[in-house]
């Protein structure tokens, strides 16, 4: 962490001082009187991010995890399907697989009449599913190909001495290798997990309602350019700055012994 | 051939998807994309060595203004910095422009992809190559020091060739990230290859068709890049240990 | 020597960022997305459509050198703003709101805003028979000014284009959908338009539906938009403006 002293020197000084007055500059002469009337818009937008990412977040990972061990050890008729399937996450736009899964898969709809009748349709017909399981998808693919080094990187010997005292392959899985292996990647999680706020922009793309749609809402409606747009960065600096807050304390919670 | 395709209902595809039809659409769009996205990468390498430098041997001001450029671009989604740079991109070169007296700058669409992407390209380059030069050992640049080189062919001579094999992998990300981020100018309305499938797409209604096909050439660069790079990583790691059995 | 060509072509491309090339070119943007019958792209990449044409008609009388520029529909205002196009012509209506930031040509069409639905259901184009129903609707646009200001009881889903939103109509994702009555006419009898119809137009609020479709310029060019008047003028007064209407449709939009 940066403490004061270091914070104090002549040149930053002079830094923050330009900074200030760049924001006040921004502050009198830009135009900010949208922002009562959109806030509350914008804060249900923010909520929409921040749930959407938090979900695609935990269940990518928990998708990443069989991904990563099929690969790492799983027979050839796991590993050739987990490693694909990586592949194909990874070398495509994600842009490109949200329109895919939402456009894509709308345009078979009319073909099977009784999708509109099943009990899945109220889900179907909405956004945030599709923006929900693109980004998950995304995650996993990501986060699995992380995993798969993880699981390979766990020392041989551990799991050798495990299997000696008899332990059942669950319980090894559970106890020593599931553990070790997320140790080694949670240096990589928080990265990972801002790159993955920076993806979620584009679920705006299919109509979901979350703080990039909200800009965009308020340059459509003002034919305001910038002041959207510059206030958007800054709120992805200080969700980004959380996240990766949290995982340093995470990170510093977790024993380490290196 | 043609009859494989029409047993499996996929003869309407195979047709859309000709070259006279609006496959050659889609392959003018490829095209447009590894053009931006190979100006975009070769601008951020330029960025990022400088950046690189002067994150390392810079004064204390050059670092903290490369240390806030390198935080606020990664911090920030591509989308949102891709309007930003934009707009504000032309507007700047244009204010410049009648500033400096001349008239309007004409910016092609092409020219504004690389500048917008190759910035955001740096900073994530910056951070490569400061690693890789971090990474070549120190005895080596005093050793050309002590023979008197001159800083650039140091840089030229010793640093960069033996910080190559550090350098090409994290490299070899960046440009299958280039190649992915083209995507995004789409919104901003370039023709690159999903734009041009989008248009395809609803000009036909064939959704699945053309974003399945345009998801298979994304793929094919992807894997065609991997194939590349992995022999530019084996000519730089020409001369060195075999890392295999070692700490990786 | 790998590195020598890189650093080459990144100052090429640098170069090429730079690089300016001042010629006395009109940019007409259009929108990107594909609004037939208007402006659609053909499989060998061509702009074709109705606004096509008659943009091409205009800048021949006016003696304008013009460039068609494809931008974003959604950024359209602010590329013209920052300058990337000089002129819009995507069926941008002239509105109130819009008249605020940029100027317009005179008209040189005008259709009414509808209602479009499946056959099945039963509503028309009153903000009752909407309301509780899911409404899709273009960014940016006119319809999305009037469903925002009048219906208030729908749940309305913001699409970038209309071609999505019509893709969304047919998948049956939302109820209905407000817009253009030609291009919505041209929608319903495409192939995937067979499930729905039009329920009937809104009732007109001048103030947001605006004054017809101009052509939008910057603020204080003047020069280019007495152009552009004397275009429009010249297309409506030889009969060129009804010419290509008849080879698109039945009736005069004008």
């Amino acid at each position: 962490m940066i403490n004061a002293k270091e914070l104090m020197q002549p040149h930053r000084i002079v830094m923050m001082l330009v900074f200030a007055a760049l924001v006040i500059w921004c502050a009198v002469s830009l135009r900010w009187d949208w922002i009562p009337k959109y806030a509350p818009l914008a804060l249900e937008g923010l909520w929409a991010t921040v749930w959407i990412l938090a979900v695609s977040t935990f269940l990518g990972f928990l998708l990443a995890v069989p991904l990563g061990l099929a690969q790492a050890v799983g027979p050839w008729y796991l590993s050739i399907p987990a490693r694909t399937f990586c592949t194909i996450i990874r070398g495509t736009p994600l842009l490109l697989q949200i329109w895919l899964l939402y456009y894509g898969l709308g345009s078979l709809f009319p073909q099977f009449p009784w999708i509109r009748s099943s009990e899945l349709w109220p889900y179907l017909r909405q956004a945030w599913p599709y923006a929900v399981l693109a980004l998950t998808l995304s995650y996993a693919g990501y986060e699995g190909e992380v995993m798969r080094g993880a699981f390979s990187g766990v020392a041989k010997g551990q799991l050798e001495a495990a299997k000696s005292f008899g332990m059942p392959r669950f319980t090894m899985f559970r106890r020593i290798w599931l553990p070790q292996a997320v140790r080694n990647v949670l240096p990589t999680l928080g990265g990972e997990t801002i790159l993955q706020l920076k993806a979620t922009p584009l679920v705006a793309t299919i109509t979901v309602v979350e703080i990039y749609a909200v800009s965009s809402r308020v340059r459509a409606d003002t034919f305001i350019v910038y002041e959207p747009l510059l206030l958007l960065a800054v709120v992805y600096m200080a969700i980004a700055g959380v996240i990766a807050l949290a995982f340093r304390r995470f990170e510093a919670g977790a024993p380490q012994r290196r | 051939m043609t009859g494989l395709l029409e047993v499996l209902g996929l003869g309407a595809s195979a047709e859309l998807l000709s070259l006279s039809g609006w496959g050659g659409n889609l392959l003018r769009g490829l095209a447009n994309s590894l053009q931006i996205a190979f100006g975009a990468f070769g601008l951020g390498l330029v960025i990022g060595l400088f950046g690189a430098y002067g994150k390392l041997y810079g004064g204390k001001v050059t670092r903290d203004l490369l240390a806030i450029y390198t935080t606020v671009i990664r911090a920030v989604p591509e989308l949102v910095l891709i309007l930003i740079l934009y707009y504000v991109g032309s507007d700047i070169i244009n204010k410049i422009s009648e500033a400096l007296g001349g008239g309007r700058v004409e910016i092609n669409g092409v020219a504004a992809g690389i500048w917008v992407l190759g910035v955001v390209q740096g900073a994530y380059a910056t951070e490569v190559l400061r690693g890789a030069i971090q990474a070549v050992p120190v005895g080596q640049i005093e050793a050309a020091k002590s023979y008197g080189m001159p800083a650039f062919m140091i840089m030229r001579r010793v640093t960069i060739p033996a910080m190559m094999s550090f350098a090409v992998p994290g490299l070899a990300n960046l440009w299958l990230i280039a190649t992915k981020d083209t995507a995004l100018l789409a919104v901003v309305g370039f023709n690159e290859l999903t734009l041009e499938t989008r248009q395809a797409a609803s000009s036909t209604r064939a959704y699945f068709t053309f974003f399945l096909a345009a998801g298979f050439l994304y793929l094919m660069v992807t894997l065609c890049s991997g194939a590349v790079f992995a022999r530019i990583e084996k000519w730089a790691r020409r001369g060195q240990p075999s890392l295999k059995g070692g700490t990786a | 020597m790998k590195l020598k060509a890189l650093l080459a072509a990144a100052t090429a491309a640098a170069a090429l960022t730079a690089g300016a090339a001042a010629a006395e070119q009109v940019k007409i943007g259009i929108a990107a997305e594909p609004y037939p019958p208007f402006s659609s792209l053909d499989s060998s990449g061509n702009w074709v459509g109705w606004e096509i044409e008659v943009i091409n008609a205009v800048c021949a009388a006016a003696e304008l050198d013009c460039v068609i520029t494809p931008v974003a529909w959604d950024g359209i205002i602010p590329s013209l703003t920052g300058q990337q196009i000089d002129a819009i012509m995507a069926s941008m209506s002239i509105t109130e709101e819009r008249l605020k930031t940029i100027d317009f040509s005179d008209p040189y069409y005008n259709t009414p805003a509808v209602i479009v639905a499946d056959k099945a259901m039963d509503i028309d184009a009153t903000p009752d028979s909407l309301a509780g129903k899911i409404v899709g609707i273009q960014a940016s646009t006119i319809h999305q000014a009037y469903a925002q200001a009048y219906f208030t009881g729908a749940e309305l889903k913001v699409y970038q284009t209309q071609d999505e939103a019509n893709q969304d109509l047919f998948a049956g994702r939302i109820d209905a959908t407000q817009a253009d009555s030609i291009a919505m006419a041209d929608f319903v009898n495409s192939a995937n338009g067979g499930c729905c119809e039009i329920k009937g137009a809104v009732a007109d609020d001048p103030a947001i539906l605006g004054r017809g479709v101009g052509a939008g310029v910057r603020k204080g060019d003047t020069d280019l938009l007495e152009a552009l008047n004397k275009g429009v003028a010249a297309i409506l007064a030889d009969g060129t403006h009804e010419k290509i209407t008849a080879k698109y449709f039945t009736t005069s939009i004008y």
